[in-house]
This record gives C-alpha cells, structure tokens and sequence, in this order.
C-alpha cells in the first residue's frame, strides 16, 4: 500500500487535534507516514502510533527553532526523498501551508490548500474545498507531481486505529536557504484556559453590538458555560475590544464547528466567510433584519445583554 | 543606491459582489466589478511607509500579472503614491494557477531590479496565502512573511525586520536583504489616494511585458500548464430557513431548549 506523508504539528511532544485528523484523511489514501520536527519530536509517536500512523520520522535541530519556515521545507523534503509517498498532507496553519507550498515548488508538484475533505480517486486523491466565502464548493485533484494538500482543522473526525508508529530518524542536511530568515525573539501567546479557535467544537463569537471591551465577559461566560472557545467580529477586533487572533472571518480564522453562536453580529460577507461551513449556527441580535439571520438554525431578536446571560445561566442548571 | 521595492499586486472581483466560476472553471472576471484585491492595499501603503522612514530614497515598482483591467488595480496603487508599474498581460496567461503566476512574478521582479518585494498576506479571491513563500523559494531570498509590523534598516544592502504574531507565538524576524516580505491585515490602515495623487498617477509610467518579454513558455502556464485541476464547482445550497424568535423575556431559554434538543448541552 502507498505511503502518504503526513505533517506534524505538536508543541514540544503534544500533537495538536487538526493532525489528529489528518491521519484519519490520509488513511483513505494509503499508509500514514509521520514527520515530527523539532523539540519534542519523539514523544510525538505514541499518540501518532494510536492514531494509524505506520512510522513516526523524526528530526530534532536548532535551526527548526532558531529560523523561519526553511528547515522543515528542508527536512519534508528529506522525508519525501526518503518515502517516495502518494501524497503530503500538512495542516492548514500560516506556517503549514507556507511549509507546504515551497516543498511543491522543490518537489515540481502541484498544491490544494484549506481542502475540507479528501477521498481517493483514481487520478489520484481529490480534495474538497469551499471558495467565494463559502458559496462554492470545488473539488479538485493535482496534475502533477506528488499531490501536496493542506487541509483545515475539523475537516475529519479523530480516530483509533491502532498501528506501529515505529520511530526512526530523519536525517536532514541543511539548505543555503535554511538559515535566511531569523527568529530574534519569540513571545508565547498566553493561553486563556479554552479550546482553540479553529479547532473547537462550539466557538461563541461577538461582535458590534456587545459595545465595549469589557461586555466580553458576557462571551466569555456564555463561551466557558459550553466549554467553547471565543471569536470576534472584525468590528469588535477593529474597536479594540477583542485580540486580532480571535477574529473569525475572511482576514481572521477560518472555523467550521459544530455549533456557532454569533451574539450582536449583523452577518457581514467578511464575518461570513469565516463561519458559514459551520454545522449549526443560531444567533442573537436586536435588528432583525440583520443578515446573519439568512444563516441561521435558531435565532432571537433581542438584547444580546438580556438574552446571553439568560442563556448562559440555562446552560449551567441544565449541566447541573 | 536607492531602495528598489516592488509590491505585487492582484486585481481581484469585488468580495462583496456576486463572486462565481465560468464555463472552464476559472474565476469568472467578466460578470463581477475588479478591483486591487484589499489585504494588497496594506503591501502597498507599508511600503510607502518604508520610502518616507528613508527620506524617499527608495523606488516603488507595482508589479502585477493579469488581464488588461488589471491596469485599474495598477493605477490604485500608483494614486496611493507607487513611482511606477510593471503589467504582465497574455492571453496564454488566462488560468494560470499559483505555481505558474509565481514563475511570472518571479521573472518579472528579477527583470524590474528589486531589493525589496513586499506582498499582501493572501488574495481575497484565491485565499491561499503562499505566493509570497514560493517567490522567496523561487527568488532564492530570505522569506519574511505575514508581518503585523515591519522596517528596514540600513537601504539597499541593510535588513528586513518584523513582527509575526503565529497562532501560539509572537516572533521577531530578521533577514538581509534582498528578501520577501508578505504583510498582514494588522500592519497599518492603508491610505486613500488624494485628488493629486489620482491625478499624478495618470502620468506614471506603467510598462507591459508578455511571456515572451520574460522567456517563459507559454506551456508552462495557462489552465493547460496548470499543476492543479478542478473537476466540479458546484454553488453551495442556501441554508434552509431555522427558526426566529423574538426576545420577550424568555429568549435565553428558548435558545437554551433548542441547544439542548440538538444535543449540545
């Protein structure tokens, strides 16, 4: 059976869920093969093993560390040279599609990125996306070369599938490109406790009408009632009132959950495009003509201000 | 020697208009107004920034690959204040995917002169995001990507410095140039062109290249040169209609009943 490449996204040994997903995607087309990099690389392999992965190729240096994007390019295609795989898959991240899209120049293969699904096909695998802010959806396959895909996060369900994951060394010869770039300084982004944006299963998101910084504990109270991460509006991150790294829309994250709460958040095409493959989305908002009703599974006009908290203390009594 | 910066540029059709594919499955760019694609207009006024921060010691070239109503995108840029374009325009260029258009632009960055070359963070069309990663790849140069802030110390053989804010990390970058550079939303408000500056514009020098100007074979790009195929586009089915309420006194509830018919409490 072919091997299929899959890219690793871990913080120091920890996988993240979207890889996770990728090697349920990546076994409708073959063999996983895991690439971890960088510190923390080998304890990446049990949780891979658990997941299908049939082995784990690892590689730790401080250039991957130290210097932008150009070592893992370099290490992929190591791994690539090695493998001789049917395709490389890497997860939709700034960096991972970065990584991903200067392999396929390297590799003179074709690339699909943020691709929502992923089957076999008989050219080859063909991948799902959705285009225009959500108003299309396309499938596409690559023509040349060995298929390079990113796919977004919550594009396939986590699942057991028990494989060897054996762990064996990369080895990786730096490129004169490598070192081009430099880190200076890093400052870890302070974690608040809740899911990741892209990666949660129920996302709470404000926008214009919570009116002021400080009214987003009503978000985030409602958000922590339901163990969901929290977005913006590009109106509220433009106020100033939320962080510009939980802004949901075309210039923010791009989510999918299953359920999606907008509170006082007309619908604009640029929120839209960000939210619109959800599974559910009900909304709160005063105008009833806002747009973002046209989405909707279940929504109330009203006082975001009145009918959130009232919401957030239903959610608590009915967990109990 | 002055600074030689060129920003590349994309027309794009309006991401408020109709947006939607034509028969061969391309972008249809013949129903829907174009413009300068938004998230360029930030590449543009960072580098405007970097030509007034070395007292204008530095030429901006506006560079972009597309059909003839691709100049309108050109003469935005060049009302914002851009010295001079560079347009790159064959119909055998109709279709090209990313892999084809960075060979444009790398060819036609290499031909400018350039020491600087700055990109907006994705299209607003395409949303990929990567060109600017393969033209450093193609270019050779250091990548300096997705900057929410940047400068450049020293001119035409000095560095490139920015700030990237990732998903679990804020990095500070440096690189010598020449070098890529991709700058996101977060860099600056991009200004609007003053009445001077749109009538300025109309006296800038705008030059056309086609692919035989740059020695590249039409084979290899177009829908025919394309590395990637799509197969079907099909329009996604309106949502159907949910259910509205309207708030009297016992909205929160009603919406926490449904959440809980649907399973997620």
């Amino acid at each position: 059976m072919a091997e299929v490449l899959v890219y690793v996204d871990h913080v120091d040994g920890a996988v993240r869920k979207p890889t996770l997903e990728l090697l349920t995607l990546a076994r409708r087309i073959g063999e996983p093969v895991a690439v971890a990099l960088g510190a923390g690389a080998e304890a990446t392999a049990a949780t891979l093993a658990e997941h299908g992965a049939v082995k784990v190729l690892t590689a730790d240096a401080p250039e991957f560390a130290d210097y932008l994007v150009v070592p893992k390019v370099d290490a992929l295609q190591a791994a690539h040279a090695a493998v001789s795989p049917a395709a490389v898959l890497v997860p939709s991240s700034a960096e991972g599609k970065e990584i991903a899209a200067r392999l396929a120049v390297r590799i003179e293969s074709g690339i699909i990125t943020d691709a929502v699904d992923l089957e076999a096909g008989d050219e080859g695998p063909v991948a799902t996306q959705s285009v225009f802010a959500a108003a299309y959806t396309t499938k596409s396959r690559i023509s040349k070369g060995t298929p390079v895909i990113t796919v977004k996060p919550n594009s396939a369900p986590v699942e057991a599938a028990p494989a060897a994951g054996a762990v064996e060394a990369l080895s990786v010869s730096f490129s004169e490109q490598a070192t081009g770039t430099k880190v200076t300084s890093r400052t870890p982004r302070e974690s608040t406790g809740r899911p990741e944006l892209t990666e949660a299963a129920i996302v709470v998101s404000g926008g214009r009408g919570v009116n002021g910084a400080e009214n987003f504990a009503i978000i985030e109270a409602l958000a922590d009632s339901l163990g969901a991460a929290v977005g913006a509006s590009r109106a509220a991150v433009d106020a100033g009132w939320y962080p510009h790294s939980n802004q949901v829309g075309q210039t923010g994250k791009s989510v999918s959950p299953q359920l999606y709460v907008a509170s006082g958040i007309s619908g604009a095409i640029q929120h839209r495009a960000g939210m619109q493959t959800s599974k559910t989305i009900v909304a709160v908002n005063k105008d009833a003509e806002a747009p973002i009703f046209d989405l909707v599974d279940y929504g109330v006009v009203g006082d975001l201000f009145e009918v959130v908290p009232q919401l957030t203390e239903e959610v608590k009594s009915r967990k109990g | 020697m002055s600074l030689r910066i060129v920003v590349c540029v994309k027309y794009v059709p309006d991401a408020t208009g109709d947006r939607h594919f034509a028969e061969d499955l391309t972008v249809d760019r013949d129903d829907v107004d174009g413009l300068l694609s938004e998230l360029d207009e930030y590449a543009v006024e960072q580098a405007l920034q970097i030509k007034e921060a070395a007292d204008d010691d530095a030429e901006i070239t506006v560079l972009t690959v597309g059909p003839e109503d691709a100049k309108d995108a050109l003469r935005k840029a060049l009302s914002m204040g851009a010295d001079k374009a560079v347009h790159v325009e064959d119909d055998d260029l109709h279709g090209t995917d990313v892999m084809g258009t960075s060979l444009v632009l790398a060819k036609a960055v290499e031909e400018t002169g350039y020491d600087l070359v700055i990109a907006g963070m994705a299209s607003t069309d395409g949303t990929m995001g990567v060109l600017p990663a393969i033209l450093a790849e193609r270019l050779g140069v250091p990548q300096v990507t997705l900057l929410s802030e940047v400068s450049v110390e020293g001119g035409a053989g000095g560095v490139v410095k920015g700030r990237r804010d990732g998903d679990t990390a804020s990095e500070q970058l440096e690189a010598s140039l020449p070098a890529v550079v991709s700058v996101t939303d977060q860099s600056g408000e991009a200004r609007y062109p003053s009445f001077k500056g749109i009538m300025a514009a109309k006296k800038k020098p705008v030059q056309s290249l086609d692919l035989d100007d740059l020695d590249i074979d039409a084979e290899t790009v177009g829908l025919e040169g394309a590395w990637t195929k799509v197969e079907s586009a099909t329009e996604r089915p309106a949502r159907t209609a949910g259910t509205i309420v309207k708030d009297e006194g016992e909205g929160g509830k009603q919406l926490a009943a449904y959440l809980a018919e649907q399973k997620f409490i």
